[in-house]
């Protein structure tokens, strides 16, 4: 029993009990919230409790007492901690906002709680497992979970982008195994540790690389392969859109880091390096572009969704300069945070925004129909962090980006990102206008367009989002501490 | 040339046969097949990886790849399972959609 409740085997309970609650959900008919619950508020403590023991040390655990080679090892450092920690935080809020958004009892809830909780098992597999082959079958189960709870919502939209959601997803998914095969070829091993010890920069280590990051990056949605995400993140349920945005897509973004820093790093090259930033920059402008032109308050969302993520992977050509790589990790996991407060904020508003307006057509929006303030100030403090200005979170992690470019003398990304965080401000003014706009609306809105009154949990969990984003700005140097206690960075 | 670099060339070759047809056809059952057909050369793959001969030229079978192939394919046909949930939904849909407004 001792077994159970020591330190490491808390990586275990953090995949099982998740995976525990999904069964319990499904197997209650009625009331599967309760378990769902639990298990979030649970995972919540050991998000906590796992943030704290890493501190002094990495954890690792070999499940069921088999060692790697041939066992499958858990294993987290101060980042996998932090990503565990804000999913759990983000996923505790949005749960909170679901006991309200979906009907008691109808058939969508009973079916959000299990989902839910498998989303959140995958999750968490894909931040602590240490096997190539495990994040494999996590992957999946996060690309199925996810699509599952896209068609939530049973518009044909909403099926239409959770198909190609789900093809997109598993065309990733096979990409990246066909790298992990590539490497068991070679190397006989599925273990990320060992492998970083052994493997080299040889062609075959570079095609493995390569595959296996081109098959993250068509589910992180990095441009041009983001075609399928604007769709799926705005036909879905508003706290289906925050989980994805704010969270599913970071799980695969850190695996493309642990590959491309830790497991690979050898193989890693400058020009891919710089391919990716180039990309990143790209997305910045081209998601913020389509944003402003968006015609539904969620679809911009989404599309600045596209935009954001084009700042994590601008960062790539200074993680592997060895003169500002610590800053500029600081820079990523802020960037991840920030984003994921943020966006969860501004995903969980705009539902509101949905449910009191009856649609979310910018041209049609008026004051008179929008909910009470709560909601709108929560959606201004999101927007203000996703813009960059201070004191937020999402002002740190540019702040941080800006210092480390100018150190290298890349005056093209300071560029980049100076122009990213115009436009952003131009597409989040595009709203925060609605909220002042008192004009009566069109008349043809009127007979229809009776909206439905939005609960106070549902406001309050908005604003937390929202608050925690703005909190992330005045804490930046106990937040990064936290993170750089035992980095392990090469 | 060995069996192994064989299999593994035919399992390369299927998995790009399956990816040139995903990328390009429109019709939903035909890429879904396709995205199979790309795992089968995925395993293919990982299958020709355990056939190694040892020093003495006695064949020796490496089980892992095996029981990865097996959980992979239980993840490739619950995957198949809820696309081909999705493409009947879509069906439905679309058909009760064109039926609909008249």
């Amino acid at each position: 029993m001792s077994e159970l409740t020591s330190g490491p085997a808390l990586l275990a309970w953090l995949i099982s009990l998740p995976l525990l609650g999904a069964l319990t959900s499904i197997a209650l008919k009625h009331g599967g919230r309760w378990p769902a619950l639990a298990v979030v508020i649970a995972n919540l403590g050991l998000a906590c409790w796992l943030l704290a023991s890493t501190q002094s040390a990495p954890l690792r655990y070999a499940l069921g007492g088999w060692e790697a080679p041939l066992g499958i090892v858990l294993y987290a450092d101060t980042l996998s901690a932090m990503m565990i920690g804000i999913t759990a935080f983000v996923g505790a809020v949005v749960s909170w906002y679901s006991l309200d958004y979906f009907t008691r009892d109808s058939s969508s809830e009973r079916t959000f709680w299990p989902l839910w909780c498998l989303l959140l098992t995958a999750l968490n597999t894909l931040f602590l497992s240490g096997d190539a082959f495990n994040l494999y079958v996590g992957l999946e189960i996060l690309s199925l979970s996810a699509v599952a709870l896209v068609t939530l919502s049973s518009g044909l939209e909403a099926i239409q982008a959770a198909l190609r959601y789900l093809l997109v997803s598993l065309m990733g998914s096979l990409c990246y195994l066909l790298g992990v095969a590539l490497l068991y070829q070679a190397y006989a091993t599925l273990d990320l540790a060992l492998l970083a010890e052994v493997s080299g920069s040889g062609m075959l280590e570079r095609a493995a690389l390569a595959l296996m990051v081109a098959g993250l990056l068509l589910k992180t949605a990095l441009f041009p392969l983001h075609f399928w995400l604007p769709q799926a993140h705005a036909g879905a349920p508003a706290p289906v859109s925050a989980l994805l945005s704010a969270l599913v897509l970071k799980a695969t973004f850190y695996l493309i880091l642990r590959l491309w820093f830790d497991t690979l790093a050898d193989a890693a090259t400058q020009m891919g390096s710089l391919l990716l930033g180039l990309l990143g920059c790209i997305a910045i402008l081209w998601g913020s572009l389509q944003a402003l032109r968006a015609q539904r308050l969620k679809q911009l969302v989404a599309y600045s969704t596209v935009a954001q993520i084009g700042y994590l992977f601008a960062l790539f050509p200074l993680l592997n300069d060895p003169r500002v790589a610590g800053a500029a990790f600081d820079s990523v996991i802020y960037f991840v945070i920030a984003h994921a407060c943020a966006k969860g904020a501004m995903f969980l508003a705009a539902g509101n925004i949905l449910t009191a307006a009856g649609h979310d057509r910018l041209a049609d929006l008026r004051a008179a129909n929008l909910p009470s303030a709560i909601t709108l100030f929560a959606l201004a403090i999101a927007g203000v962090s996703l813009i960059g200005l201070p004191p937020t979170g999402g002002f740190i992690a540019k702040w941080l980006l800006l210092q480390s470019a100018l150190q290298v003398g890349a005056w093209w990304l300071a560029g980049v990102v100076l122009l990213g965080g115009l436009l952003a401000a131009a597409y989040i003014f595009r709203i925060l206008a609605v909220c002042f706009d008192i004009s009566p609306p069109p008349a043809a809105m009127q007979p229809s367009s009776q909206g439905a009154i939005v609960s106070a949990g549902r406001q309050w969990s908005a604003l937390i989002l929202a608050l925690a984003a703005l909190a992330l700005g005045f804490l930046a140097a106990p937040v990064l501490d936290l993170f750089d206690a035992n980095l392990v960075t090469d | 040339m060995s069996t192994s670099l064989l299999f593994s060339l035919c399992g390369i070759a299927l998995f790009l046969l399956g990816l040139y047809v995903a990328l390009t056809t429109s019709a939903m059952l035909r890429r879904i097949l396709a995205i199979n057909i790309m795992g089968n050369g995925v395993f293919m793959l990982f299958i020709a990886s355990a056939y190694q001969r040892g020093e003495d030229g006695v064949l020796i079978t490496d089980p892992v790849p095996h029981a990865l192939v097996l959980t992979g394919i239980v993840v490739a046909v619950s995957a198949t399972a809820l696309a081909l949930t999705l493409v009947c939904r879509l069906h439905e849909l679309s058909s009760a959609s064109h039926e609909g407004p008249e």
